[in-house]
């Protein structure tokens, strides 16, 4: 009589402590999921400040060097191609991600093509208002590599967390999946080679 | 074998040299001027880290001013904010830090010099303003080599136009803190005193046929002699009133900010 429930009290406690641990892991993969997601509107957000930039820099361009008509153009129809290009952070994975950079990697170097050509117009590198924009543009580049960053490294925390025992099976169970990084751009790695 | 050991330590110490090199793989110095350049005079850099430290006293928002010799090989925008980053300046919550980070010519020909707001100055800090500021404020001073100018100059610009973003609560918390500390310190020292004496009037009253609060007032009369003694515990709570930097608080950064290069 006494052995049995001993042993119905050991089973109970160790049932509430799987219970408990459960439970834990659970609230804890949906705060590190939420911080993925918050990071990534994080990113989007500042991918986003860059377009906003946009329209203003080619007007103050267009004041100097109109007739870099091609050039202009080819930053409008980049910008309007990156805007577009939204990922739901629900919908998360490295496809979407892929698409997202590509998008944003077109207008990259649609400005870059826009900043060595302005270097033939004096004029406008000494106008104030391109000046600070430029200053803005760069800003939001360093915010972008941050923002990256931080993405990252919450993707790397919820992974981790979610892939180290016991918590890789109640992941499985929860439907919790490993988050995709945002990778460098294909060929970023490799530096540029400058010919003479 | 001797030759082995004399290489070995010279490994040692090149390994430390270049591990203790860069800054942003230090841990965080806490104070709000360092000057690793040395462009800066002593009193100066005195005169900057009191008017800092009053600075974050009174709103809360980190001002670090940064001279350095060496960028690790980073540019210096993600020099800046990443130094700002890894050593959490500003308070947490808020984001209201700031690193003004300078680089003097003479090293190897090249001046930069950098501002970087946290997240939450990002606001009243714009980019264009930043690159006013290095623009307008430091450059033309360190071109003539002036640095400590320049420097003052920028800080007086970034205070007005940031000081009215944050407050500094915390500060008005810790405030109660350092008046109730001394209060509970010296109200247990009147219980210790008061428990020793009721003790000692309780063994008195039994001895002797008198009644315990006669002993206990009769004790009390006897301990006036050593009154004398009473003023060395008030003096204790002096300490608590240090002005020191009470260091960095939490804050991050998003790579705002401008800089410029002479």
């Amino acid at each position: 009589m006494k052995k049995s429930w001993i042993i119905i009290g050991v089973v109970g406690l160790l049932f509430l402590f799987m219970v408990f641990s459960l439970v834990g892991s659970y609230n804890s993969m949906v705060t590190k999921d939420e911080a993925v997601s918050g990071q990534w509107s994080q990113v989007e957000n500042v991918y986003q400040r860059r377009a906003d930039l946009i329209p203003n820099l080619v007007n103050t361009v267009k004041g100097y060097a109109s007739h870099e008509r091609e050039t202009l153009e080819g930053v409008v129809n980049a910008r309007a191609k990156a805007t577009s290009t939204t990922i739901d952070p629900s919908k998360l994975n490295a496809e979407s991600i892929k698409q997202f950079a590509a998008a944003q990697d077109g207008l990259s170097s649609a400005l870059s093509k826009l900043m060595v050509v302005v270097e033939r117009y004096p004029d406008l590198k000494a106008n104030q208002n391109f000046l600070e924009l430029q200053a803005q543009l760069e800003g939001t580049e360093n915010r972008i590599t941050v923002e990256r960053q931080k993405f990252n490294e919450a993707a790397k925390d919820f992974n981790t967390y979610i892939r180290t025992f016991p918590r890789n099976i109640w992941a499985g169970m929860f439907g919790f999946e490993k988050k995709d990084y945002f990778e460098a751009t294909a060929g970023a790695e490799v530096a540029p080679t400058v010919q003479f | 074998m001797k030759q082995l050991f004399i290489l070995l330590i010279a490994i040692l110490t090149f390994n430390n040299l270049k591990a203790q090199d860069c800054l942003l793989d230090q841990p965080a110095k806490q104070d709000l001027v360092q000057d690793y350049a040395n462009i800066i005079s002593d009193e100066e850099e005195q005169f900057l880290r009191q008017k800092l430290q009053a600075f974050n006293d009174t709103t809360s928002t980190q001002i670090l001013v940064v001279t350095v010799t060496d960028l690790c090989g980073y540019d210096k925008a993600s020099f800046t904010y990443t130094l700002g980053e890894n050593w959490k300046v500003g308070q947490k919550g808020k984001n209201n830090g700031i690193v003004i980070m300078v680089k003097p010519k003479e090293l190897d020909g090249r001046g930069d010099a950098f501002i970087a707001p946290g997240y939450g100055l990002e606001g009243v800090v714009p980019d264009a303003i930043a690159k006013r500021i290095v623009e307008n404020e430091m450059i033309p001073y360190f071109k003539s080599k002036e640095y400590y100018f320049g420097i003052h100059q920028a800080v007086n610009v970034l205070m007005e136009i940031t000081s009215g973003e944050y407050t500094a609560d915390e500060y008005a918390k810790a405030d109660w803190t350092k008046i109730l500390i001394p209060f509970a310190f010296i109200i247990v020292v009147f219980l210790l005193v008061f428990i020793s004496t009721a003790k000692k009037a309780k063994d008195y009253s039994i001895g002797h046929d008198i009644p315990f609060w006669t002993a206990f007032m009769l004790m009390n009369n006897s301990g006036k002699r050593h009154g004398g003694s009473w003023g060395n515990f008030t003096s204790g709570g002096g300490s608590f009133g240090g002005g020191g930097f009470s260091g960095f608080g939490g804050g991050s950064f998003g790579g705002g900010g401008a800089g410029g290069s002479w």
